[in-house]
Formats: C-alpha cells, structure tokens, sequence
C-alpha cells in the first residue's frame, strides 16, 4: 500500500469519526492542531485504523502520531 | 419580603405526537395516538410489540458526527432545548450564562448506549467499545449536554426519581430561581429506551399493556379495559424565567410557575400507596405553595398511566387534595408513557390547556372505572376557562410531584 492510499484510507476514517473534510488531510496536518480531532476521537480514528489496515498501534505509540504522516509512516512500517 | 414569581417563556418538545410544541398539542387537541406497532426483529418475541416511538426522527436535525456522541435521549433533550431556547427570544437578549441554569432529567437513561455497546464488547472485544460509551450513558449526559449547547454555568443538574422526572426537574428549576441561584432555569425531561430490555423489564412486572393487535387503543386510562402503560418517547423542556426578568426584556409569557408540592411514599418501591396519600400531600403542597384557591384550580392533567392501581389511586388522591370539581385529562392516552420526559411534556399540555383554555381529550376512554367519579374530558376536547391547572406526576420509588401552573 502507498502512502497516498494509507493518507486517503486515513482521510475516510477521519470523515466519518470526527468530520473532517477529506480534502484537508495531508502528511503534514497535525490531528489536534489542523484537524481539531479531539483525544476520544483520536481514541476511535486509531480503533478504525487497527482494522482498515491489519495493524496494531499500541497506546503508547498513539502519543508519538502527531501528524498524519507520522500515522502513515507507521502503518507503513507495520504493513 | 415578596416571594420571586416564576413563569414560562419558551416551550419545546419532540414526541411521539410531532417534532415539536406545535404539531404535538395539535395531535392532543384532536385526539391522535402516538402508538403503533413494533416491527423491529428485537420485538418478535416479546410480550409487548406496541410503543409510541418519536414522530419525527432525531437523524437529520442535528450534525452527524455530534449524532454518533450522542445517546438518543440526549440528542432529542438538546432538540426540544434548542426549540425552547428559540421560542423564548433569550438567545440574543444578553443574558449573564452565570444566572443561566439547567435542570433536565431522565427516568432511566442511555440503556441504548449501554445495550449498543455491549452488543460490540460481547462481539468485538473491550478495544472496539466507543470510547463516548461513558458520556452518551451516564445520566447527567442530557443536562450537560444541554448545559453546554446553550453555555449554561448557573449549574447543570439532573434530577432522577423514575416517571416524575420531567416533573421534579422542573420542581428544582423553581428553587433555582426562587432562591437567587438563576434568573433563567432551562428544565424538564428526556427519554428514549424502546428497546428489548427495558420493555421486557416493565412487561415482566406486568406493568404494560399487551393490547398488541390494537396499538392506538392500547392506552386508555381510567377504562375499564385498562391493562397497563404504553411506552414513549420524546422530551420537553420549558425556559423558566424570573418574572421581572421576563417582564423588563418584554418577553411572551404562557404561564406562571405558581407552585410544587414534592413528597415521597415511604411504602413500597414500585406500588402506589392504595389511597395515594403521598400524592395528597403532593397535591396540597403545590396548592399551598402556589397560593391559589382550589376552586381555581379547573383543570388537572394527571399522571394516569393506564395501569389498573395507579389510575384510580390517584383518582382518590386528587378527591382529597383538591376536589370535585376539576375536569382531568390523561395525554398519556395519545402520547404513550414518556417515563422521565413525561412531567415536561404534560407540563407543556398544563400550559397550553391555560392557554387557549382547553382541556385535551382522554382518548380510549370507553367504558369508564367504576372508580372514577371525576369528570373527565372523554374522547374529545372541552373548552373551559382554565385560571389554574395541576399536573401531577409520580414515580417507582414512591415519588410524588404536583406542580400548579397560572394564567400568566
């Protein structure tokens, strides 16, 4: 899987849980500060990535994606 | 020093009669159920296949993504809220959000949430569960939600005391005010559990109606044929005001607030008392509290659920406390039992009974209680001078309130 799927597999899920535009997820948007996903949303947009993309993203690991390219390089890496 | 005078100046609901105030007294006024079949596959084995479900959809009125965080008695507490809000005129008068206070209740809670989500930790494991599990079910979920749609830092309370929730809530929106803690008390009730398991868990203590091959006649209070509740859904919330500060922004006034009466049983956790002495004590509390003649007092919208008891309980509790001379209605007879929104909503029917000076029909009521020695409005609506009105609500646990409403 690419990037720019994983980024739009992203986007799908960050639409449904917590409205965001899909047009405005790229690698360098941070899920707090541009995409105002709050911390029990983020809770869910891991959940719906653990089973999109047949990963595991531990609790601790959840504090080191602060942008969306951080959760794509890691889903990257475990894929 | 003069008592604080309480009044009404925003009224909003959603009901299983219509989406809001409007449409609803207008289904009331014309004698409509609000009862149907259930045909979801969850209701098959049921005892009880009949409910009063809202008419209009909370799907669609508000954003979806706040809908997925939302319980559905908290999505349908932050629409008849956002009615009332509107149908007061506060929104743009610039009133202080520390003299704005909320009190809204509900009889039971976000079961829905808790039945939904245990479906997906029994299926899913604990990690699927909705991390807004806790949020949508706790029972303070409707208040606070409501509080912070309308910025409300007066405080934020729900009250719990089963089916005279929507009641009690708005007993406490009086105190509120009267005692200087708001000027303005957003209060009443919501519920929303039509589900298997609350429906099985009243159907167990044989508290419902089974009339299932006749859903809009199951609800009949008072008749003869009575075989218990019919269970609704729905909210109602009411903008109560401090009257000088309605009067000085020049705001439409339904009613006064008059008065409450809150008692409890001490008998038994879910059967009334046989004489209903609670309620009397309820019922002549209000009166006292109101400071208003009984003779008054025309119009009682009464709690009568269409359970065998509890109708003819109250009946005598109403002889006691107030008299014979008020002609009674039972709404439940079209709106179903709508648990903790129940005492908002006929609150709303109190209202606007004042208002146009019509008492709403008792619809189902064929072949009345031998019991029953009051007049009631019977299958059609009565035109009366209506000067006070009492609503009388009661709950599991032995809660017993009674709220006496006046022309404005």
């Amino acid at each position: 899987m690419t990037r720019d799927e994983i980024t739009a597999g992203l986007a799908e899920i960050l639409e449904e849980v917590a409205g965001v535009n899909p047009d405005d997820v790229a690698e360098g948007k941070s899920f707090t500060d541009d995409l105002d996903v709050d911390s029990l949303s983020m809770v869910e947009v891991v959940v719906a990535a653990e089973e999109k993309f047949g990963v595991k993203i531990p609790d601790n690991e959840v504090q080191n994606l602060k942008t969306v390219g951080d959760a794509v390089s890691y889903i990257a890496a475990q894929s | 020093m003069a008592r604080t005078d309480v009044v009404v100046t925003g009224i909003g609901a959603t009901t299983p009669l219509g989406g809001d105030v409007a449409s609803t007294w207008d289904a009331m006024l014309n004698g409509r159920s609000g009862v149907s079949a259930l045909t979801q596959e969850w209701a098959e084995q049921l005892p009880v296949r009949i409910a009063a479900p809202l008419a209009v959809d909370p799907a669609g009125l508000l954003d979806r993504v706040k809908l997925r965080r939302l319980d559905r008695s908290e999505a349908i507490a932050i629409i008849a809220a956002q009615q009332a809000w509107a149908d007061s005129g506060l929104g743009d008068s610039g009133l202080d959000p520390e003299r704005l206070g909320v009190s809204v209740g509900s009889g039971i809670g976000g079961a829905l949430t808790l039945l939904a989500q245990d479906d997906i930790l029994e299926a899913s494991g604990p990690r699927r569960v909705s991390p807004h599990t806790i949020p949508m079910l706790m029972p303070n979920g409707p208040a606070a939600w409501v509080g912070l749609e309308l910025g409300a830092q007066a405080g934020v309370h729900s009250v719990a005391s089963a089916c005279a929730t929507g009641a009690e809530a708005i007993a406490l929106g009086l105190d509120m005010i009267r005692a200087g803690r708001a000027d303005v008390v957003v209060a009443g009730g919501t519920e929303a559990v039509i589900h298997a398991l609350p429906i099985a868990g009243f159907s167990s203590m044989r508290a419902m109606s089974t009339r299932n091959d006749e859903p809009e006649r199951a609800s009949r209070p008072w008749d003869k044929g009575r075989d218990g509740f019919v269970l609704g859904e729905g909210a109602g919330i009411l903008v109560l005001e401090r009257a000088e500060h309605a009067a000085a922004r020049g705001a439409r006034v339904y009613a006064r607030l008059a008065g409450a009466g809150l008692t409890s049983d001490g008998y038994d956790i879910v059967q009334p008392h046989p004489e209903g002495a609670g309620a009397v004590r309820a019922i002549a509390r209000a009166i006292a509290d109101a400071d208003v003649a009984k003779s008054d007092i025309t119009h009682v919208n009464a709690h009568a659920t269409s359970t065998p008891v509890g109708d003819i309980a109250e009946i005598k509790a109403l002889h006691r406390a107030l008299g014979d001379h008020p002609v009674l209605t039972a709404t439940k007879s079209m709106s179903g039992h709508l648990l903790g929104a129940a005492g908002a909503l006929e609150s709303i029917a109190t209202i606007l009974a004042i208002r146009d000076s019509v008492v709403p029909p008792t619809i189902n009521l064929d072949e009345p209680d031998d019991g029953l020695d009051l007049e009631v409005a019977a299958n059609k609506a009565r035109h009366m001078d209506i000067p006070a009105a009492l609503n009388n609500s009661f709950g599991f646990g032995g809660h017993n309130v009674a709220l006496v409403f006046t022309r404005a």
